[in-house]
């Protein structure tokens, strides 16, 4: 299987490498499998009845697994399911990606939907990134991502879309059992016509769960954004939302933010802003000799960081 | 020199205008230290936006060696080598203290970024890769604030209340870093301040109150004597 200069750079763009290299790793281009490798306690496998892959992670592992997938087809339009299984006493990296470059005029699509069972006393960071480039055609991704997250297990989600997507719904459902815990970094730029949903609900069943989402967006041109958040505390838990977006151009965000307390001793709290960039960085940065444009680059790439 | 002549500042509050500099006249002669001290709500920072060109004078003119620099961008008069510590600096996201020294001087080093660290109170090992960000407080924003400028070539430099949130024990070390900048560098320093200590170490000090220079405090303490 060989990659073309185009794919090589959008994939190292996506996770940070290329095939070549160490660990198990599943590349999906275009609809098909062109890599599919495991490593040395996860196991890598198609589904033997739809499109999409299982992950098996054994117990104690300790490495990490790539599953990016490309689109460069225009018109090419697909539904992908993926599940990972991860054991008991783990500490593993999975790194997700969609890379879609619309050649044409058609639309491409990708809707992955990831299903992610972790085991107990177990870490996981799970990395996820989404990005759209190519001609007229539509770039549209509508990520599912489903996780159940055992006993005294964390794991850290890392989800970025950071620009190229025409229209995007996504949906992130978190399960946290007893002293479970998941970190939630979202981060979304859109521009032009672009439309992005993103919806995040954490259910918190276990005693000593807690939860932490941070979402970070940026709405240039005249795209609009719908970023709702929602956790649940079914028990002695705890949780914390925290929502920024900043508004450019004509972009429209609408945010909503929601905590349910379900039982008397959960601690949830909740802190959102929708605003244009802060007058007083751009004049401290400005002030230190940068153009206005500079400094507005300056603080929107620490901003989506 | 810097200079500003004759620099009157207005604000409108609906019907009422309010003149908050009423026509200031100064010198800030080069390798000097001025001080400005007076009452809160004196003009003191509104005069220090003027410098850097954040606010725009009603009337007056801001000049640096003879040149007219009041239509001067912010930009454009941080390239010349004006700086500005803030009073209340902002906070960033995602901005490390290490990209701020960069943005202030492109040409830092990781060594004298740890050393001006390391001159304002900061451990350079805790903060270099700390974000300015909320989670810092008033006195570590200040002391990052400083370092800011500290690492850019100036021409002037405008430091807004340096003192406020610095425990005692870092400020007398602040003090001579102050005095020990200004010594070395051809520039013009300018200090808003009310410790004694800072005004101690200036060549000249103005007072200002309600927008005027007083020619001492007794004068001030009469135009602003409580009702
Ligand atoms: N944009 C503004 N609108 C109305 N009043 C202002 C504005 N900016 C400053 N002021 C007022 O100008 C006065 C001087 O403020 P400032 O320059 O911050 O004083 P100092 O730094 O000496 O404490 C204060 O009374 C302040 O409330
Ligand atoms: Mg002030």
């Amino acid at each position: 299987m060989k990659l073309s200069e185009n794919e090589q750079r959008l994939l190292t763009e996506l996770i940070g490498r290329t095939v070549e290299g160490p660990g198990a790793f599943s590349l999906r281009k275009d609809g098909e499998s062109a890599v599919l490798r495991s490593g040395e306690k996860i196991t890598v496998t198609k589904k033997a009845d739809r499109p999409g892959i299982n992950v098996v992670i054994a117990d104690g592992a300790t490495e990490s697994v790539h599953v990016p997938v490309l689109i460069t087809k225009t018109g090419h339009q697909e539904r992908v399911y993926n599940t990972f299984i991860v054991g008991n006493n783990c500490d593993v990296q999975i790194i997700a990606g969609c890379g879609i470059h619309n050649p044409g005029e058609e639309t491409s699509a990708h809707d992955g939907v990831h299903e992610i069972i972790v085991g107990e006393n177990s870490r996981v960071v799970y990395t996820e990134k989404h990005i759209g480039e190519g001609g007229r055609g539509k770039r549209v991704m509508n990520p599912q991502t489903k996780v159940k997250v055992g006993a005294n297990s964390s794991i850290i989600m890392n989800m970025a879309q950071i620009g190229g997507i025409d229209d995007a719904y996504r949906q992130t459902e978190i399960e946290l059992a007893e002293k479970a815990s998941v970190k939630i970094s979202e981060r979304v730029m859109t521009d032009g016509e672009q439309r992005t949903e993103s919806k995040v609900i954490i259910n918190m069943y276990g005693d000593g769960a807690s939860s932490l989402i941070e979402s970070r967006s940026v709405a240039k041109g005249r795209s609009h954004q719908v970023i709702e958040t929602m956790i649940n505390a079914y028990a002695r838990s705890k949780g914390h939302v925290e929502c920024n977006s900043l508004l450019m151009d004509e972009g429209k965000v609408k945010s909503i933010p929601g905590l349910n307390a379900l039982s008397p001793e959960a601690e949830l709290t909740h802190e959102a802003a929708i605003g244009k960039i802060a007058g007083e960085q751009l004049i401290k940065l400005m002030s230190l000799g940068l153009s206005e444009q500079e400094a507005q680059e300056a603080i929107l790439a620490g901003f989506m960081k | 020199m810097l200079k500003v002549d004759k620099v009157r500042y207005l604000v409108e509050n609906g019907a009422e205008t309010r003149e908050i500099l009423k026509g200031l006249t100064l010198e800030f002669p080069d390798n000097q230290i001025t001080a400005i001290t007076g009452r809160n709500g004196g003009g003191k920072t509104t005069l220090a936006h003027i410098l850097m060109g954040i606010k725009q004078p009603t009337a007056g003119k801001v000049l640096l060696d003879g040149k007219d620099i009041t239509n001067l961008s912010i930009s454009e008069r941080g390239k010349l080598g004006i700086s500005y510590a803030f009073q209340h600096p902002p906070r960033f996201q995602g901005i490390t203290v290490w990209d701020m020294l960069r943005y202030a001087n492109p040409e830092i080093t990781r060594e004298s970024a740890c050393e001006l660290l390391f001159t304002v109170g900061l451990e350079p090992g805790k903060y270099l890769q700390r974000e300015v960000n909320k989670a810092l407080s008033g006195g570590e924003t200040k002391r990052i604030e400083l370092a800011t400028v500290f690492a850019r070539r100036n021409r002037v430099l405008i430091l807004d209340e340096p003192e406020a949130g610095v425990d005692l024990w870092s400020f007398g070390h602040l003090v001579k870093a102050i005095k020990k900048y200004a010594a070395e560098h051809d520039v013009i320093t300018i200090i808003i301040s009310h410790s004694k200590e800072l005004l101690n170490i200036a060549d000249q000090v103005v007072i200002i109150c309600d927008g005027e220079i007083m020619p001492d405090w007794e004068s001030c303490n009469l135009r602003c004597a409580p009702i």
